[in-house]
C-alpha cells in the first residue's frame, strides 16, 4: 500500500520534473543548444512569482499570469541578444556561456534575496486531498500540477507538429541554411524557441516554488532532474520527456519509501542504468510522434 | 529583372566568382553552365544571400539586393531548388511544401497547383520528404520552390544524382513551369538538358563568365572551349 502510494506520488511529482525538462528537451531540440542556465532560469522563475506575490498580494498561482510573459519575454531577449551569438558548429561557446550565465543568476539571487530559503503559500489548498479507493490519497495540488504539466506538453507536440511555427521550428532545427532560403529568419525562430521554453519554465518554477523551499543556489539540482528526466525518455521526444520524467519521479518515490536516504539515489541509479542499457532513451526522437 | 555587375564572391580569403556580369530579363529562362568549381553553386549563393556580396553588386526589380538576409531575400521574389534537394528530414511531404508558403506571396501557386503538377506527390503526402525517391525528392524541392510564388525561380543542378528518364520528366514539368511564364535560372552540368531548355546561357569558368548567347548561335567548339578552356 505505502509502495503504491510512493508511486502515484511520484507520478505525480514526476509531471512536474517533465515540465522543467520540456523546456530542456526543446530548446536542444531546435538549436542543438544545452541550456545550463535552465535550472537558474526555473528558479528565477519561483523569485519573480515571489516579488510578484510581495508586491501585489496575489495567488501565488495567479502570478503565473505576469510570471510566463515575463519569462518569455526574458527568453526572446536573452536568446537575441547573448545565446544566438554563441551558436555554430562548436557546441562548447554555448556550453560556457550558458555556464556562466548560471553562475550570474545564481549570485544575482542570492545578492537580493539572500541564502535563506522560500516558498510561495498556496493556502489551504495545499492541504486539500482527494481519497482514492484503496485508502490512498492524493493532494489536489499536486493532481493539478499534473494534469497541466500533461496539458502544456500535449499543447507543446500540438505546435510542433500541427502548427505552422512548429513546421517553422522543425525545419530551422533540420537544417538552418535551408530554412532561410524558406523565408525563416532563424535568429528569430530560435529567439521564439527560447521564449517558448522559458514561458514553460515559468509555470515549472511557479509549481516547484509552492511544492519545495526554494534558494538561489538550487537551480543546478533542479538542472539535474531535467537532465535525468530527458536522458530516460529520450532527446527530442517530449512524450519521452514526459515518461523520462514520471520515471524519475517514480524512482526517487520508491527510494524514499524503502529508505529516505535513498530518494535522489535512486533516480540517480535509474538514470545511469538507463544511460547504460539503453543511451538513446527509451523513447528516443520519432519513437512516437 | 535580375542583374548582377561585378559580382564578386569569397569563402574566407578565397575568392570564387571574379566579376560577374549577368542580366536576366523577365519570362526568360536561363542556363548556367560550367564544370565542377566553376562557381555556379556560388552564384547562386551570393545572389540568395546566403554569401555575402555587396549591395549594388546584385539588382532584383530595379532594387539592390546584394548581401540582404537570405529569409529576406526569398520574400522579395527569388526562390531556389537547392543542389542535393535539401529537403526536411523531418517533415512530411505536404509539410515540406507548405513551409516553402512560409513568405506568405500570393500568386498563382497553391497546394492543389503543386499536386497538379505532380501529381505522385498527392498521393505520398504524408510520407516523410527523404523517404521518397530522387526524381519525387527532386519534384518536391521543385514544389517548395514554387510554394513562394516567386517571380525568379532558381534551380541548382536539377539532374544530379537522378536517371535519365527522369531528368527528362523532372524538365518537361520545368517547360510547364516557364510556359506560364516563370522566370527561370537553371544552374546545370549537363550541358544538353541545360542548353535545351535555355533561351539564352553563360558558361562559367573559375569564377568568371567565359560564353553567352543564344544556344542556337553557339557552337559545339564555343561551348568546349568555354566550359573546359582547352
Amino acid at each position: 500500500m505505502n509502495l503504491l502510494n510512493a508511486v502515484v506520488q511520484g507520478i505525480l511529482l514526476g509531471g512536474l520534473y517533465a515540465l522543467v525538462a520540456a523546456g530542456l528537451s526543446l530548446i536542444f531540440g531546435v538549436m542543438r543548444l544545452v541550456n545550463i542556465a535552465h535550472g537558474d532560469l526555473i528558479v528565477l522563475a519561483g523569485y519573480v512569482a515571489l516579488v510578484a506575490v510581495w508586491a501585489t498580494g496575489l495567488h501565488p498561482l495567479l502570478t503565473l499570469i505576469v510570471v510566463v510573459p515575463i519569462m518569455a519575454v526574458l527568453g526572446y531577449a536573452l536568446q537575441r541578444g547573448v545565446l544566438n551569438r554563441t551558436l555554430g558548429a562548436d557546441i562548447l561557446p554555448p556550453l560556457l556561456v550558458t555556464f556562466g550565465l548560471s553562475v550570474i543568476i545564481q549570485n544575482g539571487l542570492l545578492q537580493t534575496f539572500t541564502a535563506d530559503s522560500q516558498k510561495l503559500q498556496a493556502g489551504a489548498i495545499e492541504t486539500v486531498s482527494l481519497a482514492l479507493p484503496g485508502g490512498l490519497a492524493v493532494g489536489v495540488l499536486p493532481l493539478a500540477m499534473f494534469v497541466v504539466a500533461v496539458l502544456i506538453i500535449a499543447g507543446l507536440q500540438l505546435v510542433f507538429y500541427r502548427t505552422e511555427l512548429g513546421r517553422a521550428f522543425r525545419a530551422t532545427s533540420d537544417d538552418p541554411s535551408t530554412a532561410r532560403l524558406m523565408g525563416i529568419d532563424n535568429a528569430h525562430m530560435f529567439a521564439l524557441a527560447m521564449a517558448l521554453a522559458l514561458a514553460v519554465c515559468a509555470v515549472a518554477g511557479v509549481f516547484l516554488a509552492i511544492r519545495s523551499i526554494f534558494d538561489p543556489a538550487i537551480g543546478p539540482a533542479r538542472l539535474l532532474f531535467a537532465f535525468e528526466a530527458v536522458i530516460i525518455g529520450g532527446l527530442g521526444s517530449l512524450w519521452g520527456t514526459l515518461a523520462g520524467g514520471i520515471i524519475l519521479g517514480v524512482a526517487q518515490g520508491i527510494g524514499a519509501e524503502i529508505n529516505p536516504g535513498w530518494q535522489l539515489l535512486m533516480g540517480h541509479l535509474v538514470f545511469l542504468a538507463v544511460l547504460v542499457l539503453r543511451p538513446q532513451g527509451l523513447f528516443p526522437k520519432g519513437s512516437l510522434a | 529583372m535580375l542583374e548582377t555587375t561585378g559580382l564578386t564572391a569569397f569563402y574566407g580569403d578565397f575568392q570564387a566568382l571574379f566579376g560577374i556580369d549577368v542580366r536576366m530579363q523577365q519570362g526568360e529562362t536561363i542556363a548556367m553552365i560550367g564544370a565542377n568549381g566553376a562557381g555556379k553553386s556560388t552564384f547562386l549563393r551570393a545572389i540568395t544571400g546566403l554569401l555575402p556580396t555587396r549591395r549594388e553588386q546584385v539588382t532584383f526589380e530595379g532594387r539592390p539586393i546584394g548581401g540582404l538576409p537570405a529569409d529576406v531575400i526569398v520574400k522579395l521574389g527569388i526562390a531556389m531548388v537547392p543542389e542535393g534537394r535539401r529537403l526536411f528530414p523531418s517533415l512530411t511531404v505536404e509539410e515540406n511544401l507548405l513551409i516553402g508558403a512560409y513568405g506568405r506571396r500570393t500568386g498563382p501557386w497553391s497546394l492543389d497547383r503543386i499536386y497538379q503538377l505532380f501529381p505522385v506527390l498527392e498521393e505520398r503526402r504524408s510520407s516523410p520528404g527523404t523517404a521518397l525517391s530522387g526524381g519525387q525528392q527532386q519534384m518536391v524541392a521543385i514544389g517548395r520552390a514554387l510554394m513562394a510564388n516567386p517571380s525568379l525561380l532558381l534551380c541548382d543542378e536539377l539532374s544530379l544524382g537522378l536517371a535519365p528518364i527522369v531528368i527528362r520528366e523532372i524538365y518537361r514539368s520545368l517547360a510547364q513551369i516557364t510556359a506560364e511564364g516563370m522566370t527561370v535560372l537553371v544552374v546545370e552540368q549537363d550541358i544538353n538538358q541545360a542548353l535545351a531548355v535555355a533561351s539564352r546561357v553563360y558558361c562559367l569558368q573559375e569564377g568568371r563568365v567565359t560564353l553567352e548567347g543564344r544556344p542556337t548561335e553557339l557552337t559545339r567548339e564555343q561551348i568546349g572551349r568555354a566550359y573546359f578552356g582547352a
